[in-house]
């Protein structure tokens, strides 16, 4: 059994393309062609040259000693907080602005809750000289003033998402009506592991360089290739896809998702999909999702704007189902104190999303010898006003 | 057993206006009374909207519309319940139109059960894809006489547009241009050309025109070379200005 997807983009009940016909050509142009491009030596090339002069990989495998000897096993951080922008997301988006070129494709669309992948793909389309729309809801324009900046300064166009809760699962919905209103010369940029087929597979590819990386540099310090554990935070869930996308069919690596718990599974304000959700359709994609008995989306809650979605990539939605994937949640109180603790014990502020996958410690004990492998998604600077605010710093 | 009410009427030798509106929008309990004028004005089909939270294919004022009915309390057990009484009272094919995961939430079979019990002729689910209402779910609409009724738009090759003809067993919802609802309205030569192709396809199913009609002019350029037209964004947006009771004035000036 294989946890991959399957040619038509299903990972055991989850995924397909549930899409409206009006995006039937679009998709299907990609998914005929993503496999052979992405195979092809010159795009091969080009991806990982720009992976490693531009956004500066390999990222290290850093051993956090001090965080070792405190919970008393061996702990291994993937640096993909020093990525160019700051997170994992930009492999995401090199590879498919490389994707849009080949496909001939001139306007790139993208949506973005916080803003990181948003300045991620304005990133690359400013490197590529390629007209760039991001969505964004109002409401995470409001607060997320820094990376709006940074996208406008980077020279794309940011839209509001004026209608629904005017967050993340609406500027996606606004990012999906603009590629419905332009079907031919426009290329969309998902962020994550979710969307129709053949995005949850593509995104996992590009950001399947993680886990490569992972492999070599293990092998170098510990001489095996394979932890005990691969550890990261899933919201949509593509630096989670990432980090496992090597050993997803490697039984013996156990694999640990942690997601949101926002106030409390049980509070009414949270994203832990795989607690709260049920199998449906959201984004054109079948997998888990928090709704209402009547199918009706609802509004999830998280202190990350990262993890604030009310969905799951398909990939995470069948580890789940299947067992293969533990899956905990978080909570911001738990999320927000393991972050501070992160910063002060190995000099390192992670993001808030990634804070989530530090604060396993109190619920998971490892053995000593385990070899734990955290991806560190993201830094913590885009979040130094919630940390303040938090903290009263 | 009786024709399906759709099939009935795709046989009259007229043009057919057919109205969609959203469910519970402008009030909870309008839609026995949107349906009753609509079938007194003559309007041919009735298109139901179940509202949906994320409606990907709609443009602002289908949005709104729905935004507006689920905050109204529309679900779909109140929707099928308003549905039981009309249907006593008008003999109007009725279509049941939405996004697939408040129906697949239901549960397929027991909304289609539903919808054969109530009356319902059609559905128009157009985020649930042809492969797979071929290899999950044709058999269920088939057992409950409901004709499931696909998209086209100017961007469908040839050869799924026949695959899509194929498969279908009523009528064809042939979206004017590539847009959301509501965007547009009016034709260009591109969507003339684009009717002029569909209409050399001699395809075994007829057509019915929808998105970017808002009058009477757009109505007769749609219907020139297909069966019929519907009318959805510029319906709701009268509802909003003038109500239920003057839905006389609207079906009046189309046709």
């Amino acid at each position: 059994m294989s946890y991959h997807a399957n040619d038509k983009g299903y990972y055991g009940e989850f995924g397909g393309a549930f899409i409206p016909e009006m995006l039937y050509p679009n998709t299907e142009e990609l998914r005929q062609n993503y496999i052979r491009i992405m195979e092809e030596p010159s795009f091969k090339e080009e991806f990982h040259q720009l992976l490693k002069d531009y956004v500066g990989r390999p990222t290290p495998l850093y051993f956090a000693e001090r965080l070792s000897k405190k919970y008393q096993t061996k702990i291994y951080l993937k640096r993909e907080d020093l990525c160019h922008t700051g997170a994992h997301k930009v492999n995401n988006t090199i590879g498919q602005i490389l994707m849009a070129k080949k496909l001939g494709k001139n306007r790139i669309i993208a949506e973005t809750g916080a803003g990181q992948h948003g300045v991620a793909t304005a990133t690359v389309c400013a490197l590529m000289g390629i007209e760039c729309v991001v969505y964004m809801g109002e409401i995470d324009i409001a607060r997320q003033a820094p990376n709006v900046a940074r996208m406008k300064m980077l020279g794309a166009e940011v839209r509001p998402a004026l209608s629904g809760s005017r967050t993340l699962k609406d500027a996606t919905n606004e990012a999906i009506r603009d590629w419905i209103n332009n079907p031919v010369n426009t290329h969309y940029i998902i962020g994550s592991v979710v969307g129709p087929h053949p995005y949850p597979d593509m995104v996992a590819r590009f950001q399947s360089v993680i886990s490569e990386e992972i492999k070599a540099q293990l092998l170098e310090k510990e001489g095996v290739e394979n932890p005990n554990y691969v550890i990261a935070c899933v919201g949509g869930g593509s630096n989670a896809a990432g980090a496992y996308y090597h050993y997803l069919d490697t039984p013996e690596v156990g694999i640990i998702a942690v997601e949101a718990a926002g106030k409390g599974i049980d509070s009414g304000e949270s994203a832990a999909t795989s607690a709260l959700g049920k199998v449906g359709i959201i984004h054109g994609s079948k997998t888990l999702l928090m709704q209402t008995n009547d199918g009706q989306i609802t509004e999830p809650y998280s202190i990350s704007a990262g993890l604030d979605y009310p969905g799951v990539g398909p990939m995470h939605a069948h580890l789940f189902k299947s067992g293969r994937g533990e899956f905990i949640s978080i909570t911001d109180d738990e999320a927000m104190t393991a972050g501070l603790e992160v910063s002060q014990l190995e000099g390192i502020i992670p993001a808030i999303e990634t804070s989530h996958a530090f604060a396993i410690f109190e619920y998971k004990k490892f053995k000593k010898d385990d070899i734990v492998v955290i991806n560190l998604s993201g830094r913590g600077d885009k979040d130094l006003q919630n940390y303040i605010d938090y903290f009263k710093l | 057993m009786k024709e399906n009410r759709i099939k009935t009427k795709l046989k009259e030798d007229k043009k057919l206006l057919s109205i969609y509106f959203t469910a519970g929008y402008p009030s909870l309990n309008d839609t026995a009374e949107i349906i009753q004028h609509l079938e007194q004005n003559g309007v041919d089909m009735i298109e139901i909207g179940l509202p949906f939270s994320d409606p990907l294919a709609d443009g602002p004022t289908i949005q709104e519309s729905s935004t507006a009915a689920l905050h109204n309390g529309m679900n779909t057990e109140l929707l099928f319940d308003q549905l039981k009484k009309i249907r006593k009272t008008v003999s109007i094919p009725l279509i049941m139109m939405g996004y697939f995961n408040p129906v697949f939430q239901y549960g397929v079979e027991a909304f289609c059960k539903k919808c054969q019990e109530i009356g319902i002729d059609g559905i128009i689910l157009p985020d649930l894809p042809l492969d797979v209402y071929q290899e999950e779910y044709e058999t269920i609409f088939k057992k409950y006489g409901l004709i499931n009724v696909f998209l086209i738009t100017p961007q469908t090759s040839e050869e799924r547009i026949r695959e899509i003809d194929e498969a279908s067993d009523g009528f064809i919802y042939m979206v004017s241009s590539a847009s959301t609802t509501g965007a547009k309205t009016g034709f260009g030569e591109k969507t003339e050309t684009y009717f002029e192709k569909i209409n050399g396809m001699n395809l075994k199913n007829p057509q019915i025109v929808g998105f970017g009609i808002s009058n009477s002019d757009t109505f007769n350029q749609a219907t020139k070379k297909t069966k019929g037209a519907i009318i959805g964004s510029a319906f709701i947006k009268h509802l909003t200005q003038n109500g239920v009771e003057k839905i006389d004035e609207f079906v009046r000036g189309i046709r």
